[in-house]
């Protein structure tokens, strides 16, 4: 128990960006695929899954840190099910009250926000081996990380497949101040190709924008600063990582004998 | 004199290289026909779609740092099939946009010719159809008005006569309505040996064994010869299926391709919405071609046949 991994003592903050960017659960851990595909035809869709989900992570982040010593090893997976569904319910039903055209866009993949495997995933890796205050930092790095890619996969795919961003049809208000400008009665009309607001180009727009963030890791890479080396006390790249889950990641310190903490050590 | 060197000893003349200009000389009469037929704006979409073809290998080619691999003239083939297969009054840009999408999503990013899972061409006019359906559906121009025949058949209405048809003096897209310039470009390909008729053949036989059963007219020749005629199935019989890259090895896994491709084309044609389903089942069927392939592989010679022991 004396061992205390030095990475535990990063700040917050580290932890914080650590999801927001060199563990971005969508572009780099590949994980909540099914919302990322699915529910990311606008902007605006992409932004309120993304801060649904961040909500429902760093609540379920915060029960299940604190709770980590009290839920048995064995049940885990059930407990952490039941707590992230009775924050995903409470989501929905204040989503269902409040903002009622989001509730309607995003429709079923709300309450399949609990089997979203970054919840689960963050549930089970980070917030029941580690502090409360680690942990919320946690939900919310990932959260946003999340909540970053599908809404700039949902710009993208709006501003191809709809010729708008957030509902504002830019691209025709762009072709109509270029038209009025070379003197065309008639504007140039974009025509959309809406392929994009269908389900293959989610896949088009995710792999395009994997593929430059893998190019920006390179550039860096050969500029001397290592990008992949996540700070999480892993020394390899997320992507070839063979251990589910990073198991390792954090040691609690002071995880009570058989507790979900103490199982994973040895 | 002894002195050998290592095999192959005896080499054909047959490059990549002239196989595609086989392939671009034997699709040159249903072009001219399609021109001919369609004025002056298909001429410019052939040539448009051709030149963004090549020259965007070439750019991926030079930005990739990649050894130049437009001399093979497999990106001619793709740019020149894709142009077959858009109505004869799409704008331009549109075969900008396919040639673009055919070569860098299709073909290139899987590694170039020869890697790639799926025909290009065919990759591409489904993301056009999918992504512009009104203009990749329209196919009104000054010679015809109104719908494919293919379309009016399913719609109950009239169709040309048999004989339009076969000539090719129809709606459709550029290069898929005349029937004797596509065979005439098919016979010279399968004269120079460059495809053989196992994967066409299965694949219209099956087709028309399939429309036979399920069609509900019966042994109607008339309903038959225009189905085979007054749509896409000619172009995309001999010249899409059979290409190398994306269909079967195997001489057995050829005849199971071309057997799937005439029963899915069936089902499209006849139980689906739109009345044409060549290129979506050459596309699904180019999915298909690895586990083919894996089933139809062959024994090697002297190789037994192990038998299923009874358990």
């Amino acid at each position: 128990m004396s061992e205390v991994n030095s990475e535990a003592k990063q700040g917050s903050m580290e932890v914080f960006f650590n999801g927001l960017v060199k563990e971005n659960p969508t572009f780099v851990l590949a994980l909540g695929m099914c919302p990322t595909l699915a529910v990311t035809t606008s902007a605006v869709n992409g932004l309120g899954m993304g801060l649904t989900t961040t909500a429902v992570l760093v609540l379920s982040n915060a029960i299940i840190s604190l709770l980590r010593h009290i839920i048995p090893n064995r049940v885990r997976i059930p407990a952490f099910i039941v707590i992230v569904a009775s924050f995903v319910t409470m989501v929905e039903l204040l989503l269902e009250g409040f903002i009622p055209s989001l509730y309607s866009a995003l429709g079923l993949y709300i309450p399949l926000i609990v089997v979203n495997c970054i919840i689960l995933g963050r549930a089970e890796s980070f917030a029941s081996k580690n502090p409360v205050i680690p942990s919320i930092f946690d939900g919310l790095g990932m959260g946003l990380g999340f909540t970053v890619a599908l809404t700039a996969i949902g710009a993208v795919r709006e501003l191809l497949g709809a010729g708008e961003f957030f509902g504002v049809p830019v691209i025709n208000k762009v072709l109509g101040g270029i038209s009025s400008m070379i003197g065309r009665e008639e504007p140039i009309e974009y025509v959309p190709i809406s392929i994009f607001v269908l389900a293959p180009g989610a896949f088009f727009v995710l792999a395009a924008l994997t593929a430059l963030q893998n190019r920006v890791k390179r550039k860096m890479r050969e500029k001397g600063q290592n990008a992949d080396k996540i700070q999480s006390g892993c020394s390899s790249d997320c992507a070839s990582c063979s251990d589910g889950g990073c198991a390792h990641r954090f040691v609690d310190v002071d995880g009570a004998p058989g507790s979900v903490a103490d199982a994973k050590k040895e | 004199m002894l002195k050998v060197s290592s095999n192959p000893h005896i080499r054909s003349k047959d490059t990549t290289s002239r196989i595609m200009q086989y392939v671009v000389i034997a699709l040159l009469p249903a072009t001219v026909f399609g021109v001919f037929n369609f004025g002056l704006n298909a001429l410019l979409l052939v040539l448009v779609t051709v030149a963004t073809t090549v020259l965007t290998e070439y750019i991926y080619d030079r930005c990739m740092k990649k050894k130049i691999s437009i001399g093979d003239f497999s990106a001619v083939v793709t740019g020149l099939l894709l142009a077959l297969n858009l109505p004869p009054k799409a704008p331009l840009w549109i075969g900008v946009i396919g040639g673009v999408f055919a070569i860098i999503v299709v073909k290139m990013l899987f590694g170039g010719l020869g890697q790639n899972f799926m025909n290009p061409a065919l990759g591409a006019r489904c993301f056009l159809i999918i992504s512009f359906t009104s203009i990749m559906t329209n196919f009104d121009c000054d010679a015809y008005t109104g719908a494919t025949p293919l379309a009016a058949i399913k719609a109950g209405e009239g169709a040309p006569g048999l004989l339009d048809m076969v000539i090719g003096q129809t709606a459709g897209t550029i290069g898929e309505t005349s029937m004797i310039a596509l065979l005439i470009g098919a016979a010279f390909l399968l004269a120079m040996k460059v495809i053989d008729l196992r994967v066409p053949g299965s694949y219209i036989l099956s087709f028309v064994v399939f429309i036979l059963l399920f069609s509900g007219r019966g042994l109607d020749p008339v309903y038959i010869l225009s189905q085979l005629a007054g749509g896409g199935l000619m172009l995309g019989a001999f010249f899409m299926a059979t290409d190398y890259v994306t269909r079967p090895i195997t001489k057995n896994g050829q005849y199971v391709f071309g057997i799937f491709l005439g029963i899915m084309t069936g089902i499209f044609r006849i139980f689906g919405p739109s009345a044409e389903g060549v290129s979506y089942a050459i596309i699904i069927g180019n999915l298909l071609v690895p586990l083919i392939e894996k089933v139809t592989k062959p024994t090697a010679f002297g190789k037994k046949k192990t038998k299923k022991e009874a358990a």
